[in-house]
């Protein structure tokens, strides 16, 4: 109120000011007065005290950096309602997000800029030992970990319940230690040494495909996106990630956890925008190897099986599963889904040499 | 932008009178301005294999301008059936380029066959302007490219470093152009340059062009190596002077190589030298031009500095190795409209 009080006067003032010297159109001469007048507002320490919060811009996270759309684009994204089902008053205070956020809309050419990135650095994860790709995995685990509240609070946010939220996050970062151990493991229980009538020996060994692109469910936000991710690049493949467009906020906060776990950049690429868009720019890129897409809509599965099919990528198409199967640690994780995105290869070896 | 950073380099050149005028003109393919004294009177003859010193006081380059006027060209946005005539122009100026130890006649052959026909399920690309070996693969070169208009350029004068003895780097030149070499890539002596022994690279560079004969002489500046961009210009006007056909950056041995500013100075030389003597220099930027989007900002620079007239294979080279490939992606995704995969593309 007193505020409002300051302020009128200095904009009565300003009025005068302009009155007078608006005859002698000196206008640099009236800011400078305007000036004079906010600076003479008394001193409100209750206003002081109470600091502008800093937001935070989402933003992708393409080749190890967060960027925005190449496009310019944004879509809104509304939050949940913030009192409900959120721990204590202190923790609504401490959210600096405002009710609706912008987050990127991907385009094409963040498509292709991101499997460039995601292509550039398979090399040096392929090559990376399996037991190194592990530890790097339970790393992003530990991260995850310490960020429980953050992600925790980004589910609620996101219209999860704080129950639900809390054990999508704990079910997610048991996810990532499963995969970390099972790094080193899929090998070998993948490859084998096959009987061949001759004298040979003859091996089929496992090897990652490139580049794969994965078009995350919607829900759920957190746990459908680690489920996804997590066992292409255990395979030693990397990884572009389209992130389910209900939550995409979660996507952000779960890629500065990557960010800051020992993850070599592009590894993981996470975009965010609409599946309907960019999906088929997906199945489209040469580069791609393989795809892994969760949408609902019948059209768009069957359009991106048919441009994938014309540059003979390995695209798998699914119907979302429910939140209870994605938590369900028989149907969601497991050796087959490391091997979907893997390519066999069979070596044969003349006996005594 | 392009006048106001003309005029700032070429303030101090008073003794060129009418410089100034002739820069308001765009035209560059004109007739030749009437003819400009390009030395400085009264500057010390030589005997023996120069005539003349150049011009050892090049005016100062305003770096900040250079710079600036270098990245904006850069942000020209080529779209549809321009990007794909300048796809296709950055592959008929295109050195291909191998210099490297493990250099073999295999990897020679397979890159005249890639110079010949870059896209096998499209002849109408191509063919590039050179390629560019060691001499010890002219030969060979030479022989694969039989009935092709694709040129054979050497490396000579000991390569990559030039620091042997003059006659060593003659015999060297005139052994690649014995070979069959049509155009050497000739390298100056940083060393000399950097202390000042003007006119031991002065004198080194006309020996070559001597040394030559019938082959068109490429001069490589090293540009990452010589510090300024005041020496790199004295440098290109030396070269110049000396009888370069061309002047090129780099030899891709040393990172920087060909850099957009770099690239921008050298070809604001040749602008000046043309309009100080009506004769016209080419340019091969080398070493670092890696993208098709690349290419099509440094042709943007050529066009912007010396006009069209300079948009040719004889006047403008890529040197270059993975450039290539990436061009070739541009042209297939320009086709089909799919983003390409690099191993579709053979390697050389």
């Amino acid at each position: 109120m007193e505020k409002k009080e300051t302020s009128g006067r200095a904009t009565r003032e300003l009025e005068r000011d302009d009155a007078s010297e608006s005859a002698r159109g000196a206008s640099a001469v009236d800011s400078t007065r305007a000036g004079d007048a906010l600076r003479m507002k008394p001193y409100d320490s209750a206003k002081v005290d109470a600091r502008v919060r800093v937001n935070k811009a989402y933003k992708m996270f393409v080749g190890g950096a967060f960027v925005r759309s190449e496009s310019g684009r944004y879509f809104q994204v509304k939050g949940a309602p913030r009192e409900a089902d959120l721990g204590t008053e202190a923790d609504a205070d401490v959210d600096a997000d405002p009710d609706t956020v912008n987050v990127p809309r991907g385009s094409r050419k963040d498509v292709r800029d991101a499997v460039l990135a995601a292509k550039t650095a398979w090399t040096g994860w392929a090559k990376r030992t399996a037991y190194n790709r592990g530890q790097i995995l339970y790393r992003l685990a530990e991260v995850m970990e310490s960020r429980r509240p953050e992600l925790t609070k980004s589910l609620v946010r996101g219209g999860e319940t704080l129950t639900a939220a809390t054990s999508q996050v704990d079910a997610s970062i048991d996810r990532v230690v499963f995969y970390a151990g099972f790094a080193d493991k899929f090998f070998a229980l993948l490859a084998s040494s096959n009987p061949v009538a001759g004298p040979h020996f003859n091996f089929s060994v496992p090897e990652p495909m490139g580049t794969i692109g994965v078009i995350a469910p919607d829900r759920p936000a957190l746990l459908g996106l680690v489920s996804t991710v997590l066992p292409v690049i255990a395979g030693g493949n990397t990884c572009v990630a389209l992130a389910g467009e209900r939550d995409p906020r979660t996507s952000v906060v779960w890629s500065e956890c990557i960010a800051t776990s020992d993850m070599p950049a592009g590894v993981v690429n996470i975009l965010t925008g609409h599946a309907k868009e960019l999906a088929i720019h997906f199945a489209k890129h040469r580069e791609v190897a393989g795809m892994d897409a969760w949408m609902v809509d019948p059209d768009l599965r069957k359009a991106v099986e048919s441009e994938g099919a014309d540059s003979v990528k390995r695209v798998t198409t699914h119907v979302p599963m429910d939140a209870d199967a994605w938590a369900d640690e028989r149907k969601a994780q497991g050796l087959g889904w490391i091997e979907r995105f893997l390519e066999t290869k069979t070596i044969w070896h003349p006996l005594g040499l | 932008m392009v006048a106001s950073h003309a005029v700032s380099t070429l303030e101090h050149r008073s003794d060129i009178g009418e410089t100034d005028e002739v820069l308001e003109s765009d035209d560059l393919a004109g007739p030749p301005p009437q003819e400009q004294p390009l030395f400085k009177a009264g500057a010390p003859r030589r005997g023996g294999v120069g005539s003349m010193y150049a011009l050892f006081a090049p005016p100062a380059v305003d770096a900040v301008a250079l710079e600036e006027r270098a990245a904006s060209l850069g942000k020209r946005s080529l779209k549809g059936e321009t990007k794909l005539a300048g796809l296709r122009l950055a592959i008929a100026m295109m050195d291909l380029t191998t210099l490297e130890g493990k250099d073999t006649p295999g990897k020679v052959s397979q890159l005249c066959q890639k110079a010949r026909t870059p896209l096998s399920n499209d002849p109408s690309v191509g063919p590039c302007a050179a390629i560019c070996v060691y001499p010890n693969h002219v030969v060979t070169a030479k022989a694969r490219l039989a009935g092709s208009t694709v040129k054979v350029a050497s490396v000579a004068t000991a390569f990559p470093s030039g620091q042997s003895p003059l006659d060593i780097k003659l015999a060297d030149t005139r052994r690649a152009v014995d070979f069959g070499a049509d155009e050497i890539d000739m390298v100056i002596d940083r060393g000399a340059m950097l202390v000042g022994d003007f006119s031991k690279v002065f004198d080194e560079i006309a020996a070559t062009k001597e040394a030559c004969g019938p082959a068109h002489l490429k001069v490589i500046l090293e540009t990452g190596e010589l510090g300024s961009y005041d020496v790199i210009r004295k440098a290109s006007e030396l070269a110049i002077a000396a009888g370069a056909d061309f002047i090129k950056t780099s030899t891709g041995k040393i990172q920087p190589a060909a850099t957009p500013p770099v690239t921008l100075l050298m070809l604001e030389v040749i602008r000046d030298h043309y309009y100080a003597s009506g004769r016209r220099i080419g340019m091969k930027p080398a070493g670092g031009v890696r993208t098709a989007k690349q290419a099509l900002h440094y042709l943007v620079l050529v066009k912007e500095t010396l006009g069209d007239a300079w948009l040719t294979p004889d006047l403008f080279r890529f040197g270059a190795s993975a450039l290539l490939n990436d061009v070739l992606m541009q042209l297939e995704k320009q086709r089909t409209g799919n983003y390409q995969a690099a191993d579709d593309f053979s390697k050389d």
